[in-house]
């Protein structure tokens, strides 16, 4: 595969080698977050401003918090390497990771905000059996938590050791250790502060990038896919393999969009702004501020194809991973590929401190305070219990970090995806809309989604052929979405009609209906 | 009773919504589509370097991006003084 003879890499990158610059980038950026985390905690004294920043973010500020949230290293690293090696077909991922957002703003911000306090098993929750459908809503919230962690942890190990020469295991202890201290002493405020710092270092790195690449083509972009198609022939700007099974493509497309919709990390940032005309504008600045980032990528992905080469960047990473950093390297030498280095490590912490607040919350809110404790325990032992599942979920994902090293988890985002599109989102939208649902048909409809889920991706060439190695799989889709999806919609709506009467007053139902628009 | 106004304020707001989400699953799902059953048409490039189908994947972008604007504009104009007008009267 590597044209270029692998001895060639010692000579033409410093990536794997200690970079003094991505070393102090680095620890310029743990002493900025850990300094809002001492700040944040001196604020954070109540369950509100421990889950929620007591609700006084503004919407600037949660837009680039949600886009900070979203953006992970897999769609910086991931995507610009997916261009750079195969063209057009990485923009059908980008435009994917995109579209659930204004699915997010026009059906789930406003009701959302209006109607819940934490999680989003509190508006699935409200007029129905609490106890049921918070277990069922807890499970779906941590199965997309744990895949999520396992996905990124894995993920940081491998790339800080790529980067900065680290051990494997250092790498993920280090994320475990800051990440721990952002949740567990800032609480929402501090992990809201660290989404933003990263949200604009990584836009600005994207930004400047971008400019460096486009610098050489007379900053026509057009110039610039021309070039790659001279070197590389017109396929790399037309649709290439990545689509040879459209029922595929269609289910992961369901999966992306409702997927959005449904990760409890996002939509437990609805919560931490004052009002639902908040809630709107924030989502309204992130889809611009995660659309502009799909954007840039998309030129670093054809700018690293022409200026680095596919052969080059496959390598030194298989995955293409390593494309965006040898373009920053190449373009901006040693001290700008620390710079990327140290911002894709900002990104990877501040992704999974999202997730363990959000895995945190539904144990503690939905899962301790709601149903052990049936809603009686005070805010000194919420808070405690809190802290303590966030010291629980970060152990967690450092042992499954470690314990799936090397191990093939890429296949766990679109797992922890499949699950929010089919757990959560459905039930999240029947409950919105269909006053009907009952407490039995939630739970239904949740457990279904995660059940057959994970079965039908157990049973999928992902795990059954990539994985296991057999040589077919039962279920020949990779992405379940398509059919479980509906299925979990399905169940929702057949067991509220058997399960009968609605348990709620009218009374009851036109006031929550009436929560929804105002807000109180 | 203030409430038939109330209600008639969310049905606005779920029809908006529910057109906007139509219109955007449309638009993603029609590239995917297109993607799958017509490459030729995507491959075709309308100035040497710019094909169809990146020229379409950078407007689906830029097109969500736009529904949410359009979405948050009615919202900002029509709804939220609707709304502040409703809270406004002492029966609510």
């Amino acid at each position: 595969m590597p044209v270029l003879p692998s001895d060639l890499q010692a000579t033409t990158t410093s990536l794997g080698h200690a970079n003094p610059v991505a070393i102090a980038c680095f620890f310029v950026f743990i002493a900025v977050t850990l300094g809002i985390t001492w700040w944040a905690a001196r604020r954070t004294r109540t369950t509100e401003e421990f889950y929620a920043a007591g609700r006084t973010i503004k919407a600037g500020q949660n837009g680039l918090a949600l886009a900070g949230d979203y953006m992970s290293a897999a769609s910086f690293l991931g995507i610009a390497g997916l261009v750079s090696t195969s063209g057009f077909d990485g923009l059908i991922y980008s435009t994917g990771w995109l579209v659930g957002w204004p699915v997010v703003l026009f059906l789930i911000a406003e009701p959302l905000r209006n109607l819940g306090k934490y999680t989003f098993a509190d508006v699935v929750a409200l007029n129905r059996r609490p106890g049921p459908v918070r277990v069922a809503a807890a499970l779906g919230t941590l199965s997309t938590v744990v895949f999520y962690l396992i996905a990124q942890m894995v993920g940081a190990g491998g790339l800080i050791k790529l980067m900065f020469g680290l051990s494997y295991e250092t790498a993920i202890v280090l994320v475990g250790i800051a990440m721990i201290a952002y949740v567990l002493f800032g609480g929402m405020l501090a992990t809201t502060w660290v989404q933003i710092v990263k949200a604009v270092l990584l836009l600005a790195g994207a930004f400047v990038l971008a400019v460096l690449v486009l610098a050489r083509f007379g900053m026509n972009p057009v110039n610039l896919f021309r070039a790659a198609a001279a070197q590389y022939g017109d396929k790399v700007l037309a649709p290439g393999g990545l689509v040879s099974k459209p029922l595929d493509t269609i289910s992961l497309g369901m999966a992306l969009m409702f997927g959005t919709a449904g990760l409890p990390h996002i939509l437990m940032r609805f919560y931490t702004v004052p009002d639902a005309a908040t809630a709107r504008r924030s989502v309204f600045y992130a889809t611009g501020l995660i659309g502009g980032f799909y954007l840039l990528t998309f030129i670093l992905g054809f700018g690293a194809m022409v200026l680095v080469g596919p052969a080059a960047i496959t390598a030194i990473d298989k995955g293409g991973n390593m494309a965006a950093p040898l373009l920053a390297e190449l373009l901006g030498g040693t001290p700008f590929l620390g710079f990327i280095a140290a911002v894709a490590f900002a990104t990877i912490l501040a992704v999974v401190a999202g997730l363990t607040l959000s895995g945190a919350a539904a144990i503690s809110h939905d899962l301790w305070v709601n149903v052990v404790r049936k809603g009686t325990a005070n805010q000194g032992e919420q808070l405690r219990v809190a802290r303590v599942a966030t010291l629980f979920l970060g152990a967690v994902a450092v042992t499954l970090g470690i314990t799936f090293k090397g191990q093939n988890v890429a296949f766990m985002v679109s797992l922890a995806f499949a699950i929010a599109a089919s757990a959560n989102f459905p039930a999240l939208i029947l409950s919105i809309f269909w006053r009907r649902t009952t407490g039995a048909g939630a739970v239904a409809s949740m457990l279904t989604g995660t059940v057959v889920t994970l079965v039908l991706i157990y049973l999928s060439p992902t795990v059954q052929v990539d994985i296991l190695k057999h040589e077919h799989a039962v279920f020949p889709l990779k992405n379940p979405a398509i059919i479980t999806i509906p299925l979990s919609f399905l169940a929702g709506i057949l067991v509220s009609l058997l399960s009968g009467q609605h348990a709620s007053s009218d009374e009851r139902l036109r006031r929550t209906e009436e929560q929804m628009v105002s807000g109180h | 009773m203030p409430h038939p106004t109330i209600q008639s304020l969310a049905r606005a707001r779920w029809r908006i919504a529910l057109i906007l989400t139509a219109l955007m699953v449309v638009l993603y799902f029609g590239f995917i589509l297109l993607i799958a059953y017509d490459k030729p048409l995507l491959a075709h490039q309308v100035v040497p370097g710019l094909s169809v189908g990146i020229l379409l994947g950078a407007l689906v972008i830029v097109t969500s991006w736009l529904l949410t604007w359009i979405y948050m504009r009615w919202a900002n104009r029509h709804y939220d003084p609707a709304l502040k007008q409703l809270k406004g009267e002492p029966r609510l």
